[in-house]
């Protein structure tokens, strides 16, 4: 029977042929937990009476939201969750190698064809791999880590086929944008994104994860780029595995197919405070800004800040009263950087360059906004209060428009600089 | 039971800003609740309280402090015209009871309401509105008073075979 790619993923693991809204009972692959939503999971992990976890091998643990502690109860917290990393035999990435979606990418805990669950909404970034990656909270977490199993409903999809060739200083933020700005922050609700398409062929691993971290920004449970040779290259480069075909079929039923060619894509901004409050930046160009942030899990990778360092050119200044946050995603990331001298680059021309961790977008450990203040984020939610006070102004962009309006001080059209 | 009504959107870092997240306890997480977006909550919301909200109810981040800290400020039951996903799932997880009513909008701020469930309705200002019933093997899990609960009495769980 015909089939999309997540019926085809919950229908391998269950043994039997699921069809969407089916409610099953699917063993997990990979379950991740970090400093803010691990605690509580760990502590409904006891209170089911959990005392072993299932497999420590497949629980990636890291600390990523509030690095170094930024507070006694979050210096607690990494201390009861390196105890019972200890305890149960979990490898911690601790706070070393950098925010939680890049580093379960990038160790290759993500593969085609596997279910993985997160306590954190943009877990769904591993759909760049081609897993079926969600957002859980606490509680299922609690339940996955005692039993290595969690009740899934098999989502219904939405078939978005990209085609086209992105035009200069236009990519992959700017697409799923412009998604979510036509699907709307709940036009995609319990379903799967699966995306494919010669653009998204064409599209290398770094912005296939900006594409699918921001599925749950349309209510999407999952959000999963149709693997192909990138997918199998990226992933075999760092384990051991066999490739297989996973597309969705031609005759598959979705519940709606969307097509799209970025040829004509302008950059897109959202603009405060609904993500699918999206325009061409040519809208909002000149709205002067106080704070740029380049960084987080939807754009916090090499590619992105070299795009940023690209747009800025030979520039040596970002405008005067700017605050520039530079964040690398990842360790790896952020050597990669530092090797290629974008981070002298940005250093030198005035940025805040961070150790890698959520910044400002986790909105309590720094870099937060005082009522009235207006921030262009990199990030990929501008919710009222995301970034400290309800009356500050958040603005999300790619990070080539970001770069450009750091240098300008307003929102600015990367095109034109 | 007091009607606290809200719009449509409203997301988990509204119901409980990020830097609140190193709590844990519910009684704790309610005093910040919707803190920076209506501040009056967690001072005057009483037990059995109604939190109203309008279309995607709960999105943004996964945290289930969200759900813990309506708990905690006497909510057991949320009413929307449509849920998040994550929300949705927490709030059955933990024991707050989310319930889809189409005509939500019917339903005003400070509207004393009475929920019956085995009715499948909410009475408002004399309306009957209908809620939709919680599907089955949720209410499973709401039944049993949330997943803790439910998890407690299993030994292993029976993969795959849920209908």
């Amino acid at each position: 029977m015909a089939a999309t790619i997540a019926e085809k993923i919950f229908s391998m693991k269950c043994g039997r042929s699921v069809r969407a809204g089916d409610v099953v009972m699917a063993p997990v692959d990979a379950a991740m937990i970090h400093d803010i939503t691990g605690p509580l999971a760990v502590r409904v992990f006891r209170e089911m009476g959990g005392e072993r976890v299932y497999d420590p091998e497949r629980i990636i643990m890291l600390f990523d939201h509030q690095v170094p502690a930024d507070s006694i109860p979050a210096a607690e917290n990494h201390v009861f969750m390196r105890q019972f990393a200890a305890e149960q035999g979990i490898h911690n990435y601790d706070l070393l190698e950098g925010v939680c979606h890049q580093v379960v990418m990038e160790k290759g805990r993500a593969a085609p064809g596997e279910i993985i669950v997160g306590t954190d909404s943009h877990t769904c970034t591993y759909g760049a791999a081609g897993a079926f990656a969600t957002g859980i909270g606490s509680t299922d977490m609690g339940f996955v880590l005692k039993f290595g199993a969690l009740y899934f409903r098999v989502p219904e999809s939405i078939l978005v086929e990209v085609d086209g060739r992105f035009g200069r200083r236009v990519g992959p933020k700017d697409l799923i944008l412009s998604l979510a700005g036509d699907i709307g922050a709940d036009g995609a609700t319990y379903m799967a994104l699966e995306f494919t398409g010669r653009a998204m062929e064409k599209m290398n691993m770094a912005g296939r994860m900006t594409c699918a971290n921001m599925a749950i920004e349309m209510g999407a449970k999952a959000g999963i780029v149709r693997p192909d040779a990138a997918t199998w290259d990226y992933v075999a480069a760092r384990r051991d595995i066999e490739p297989f075909d996973l597309a969705g079929d031609v005759d598959a039923t979705y519940r709606d197919r969307r097509r799209y060619d970025v040829t004509d894509l302008a950059p897109q901004v959202a603009v405060p405070h609904n993500v699918d409050n999206v325009v061409d930046v040519t809208k909002v160009a000149g709205t002067k800004v106080d704070q740029v942030f380049i960084g987080s899990c939807t754009n916090g990778r090499y590619e992105d800040l070299f795009e940023a360092a690209e747009v800025m050119g030979s520039a040596d200044a970002f405008a005067p009263g700017v605050r520039v946050i530079v964040i690398p995603a990842s360790r790896t990331e952020y050597l990669k950087a530092l090797r290629a001298g974008l981070i002298e680059r940005f250093v030198e021309a005035g940025a805040l360059v961070e150790a890698p961790c959520c910044g400002p977008c986790m909105g309590g450990a720094f870099g937060l906004l005082a009522p009235g203040e207006v921030s262009l984020s990199t990030s990929n939610r501008n919710f009222r209060g995301r970034q400290g006070s309800t009356q500050a102004l958040v603005y999300l962009s790619s990070p080539a428009t970001a770069a450009a309006s750091a240098l300008y001080g307003e929102i600015t059209d990367p095109r034109e600089v | 039971m007091r009607v606290w009504k809200f719009g449509d959107d409203i997301d988990t870092d509204a119901i409980i800003p990020g830097r609140f997240l190193t709590i844990y306890d519910p009684a704790e997480l309610a005093k910040h609740a919707f803190e920076g977006t209506r501040d009056e909550f967690a001072k005057e919301a009483r037990e059995g309280d109604v939190v109203v909200g309008g279309t995607n109810f709960g999105c943004g981040s996964s945290r289930e402090h969200a759900p813990l800290a309506l708990l905690g400020a006497g909510v057991k039951v949320v009413v929307a015209k449509s849920f998040a996903r994550i929300f949705y799932r927490n709030a059955v997880n933990t024991g707050l009871l989310p319930l889809v009513c189409p005509e939500a909008d019917a339903i005003a701020d400070g509207d004393a309401v009475n929920v019956d469930l085995a009715g499948g309705y909410i009475e408002a200002n004399g309306r009957r509105l209908a809620v939709e019933p919680v599907p089955g093997f949720l209410k499973e899990i709401v039944d049993a008073g949330g997943l803790v609960s439910y998890a407690k009495n299993l030994d292993e769980v029976k993969r795959c075979n849920i209908e």
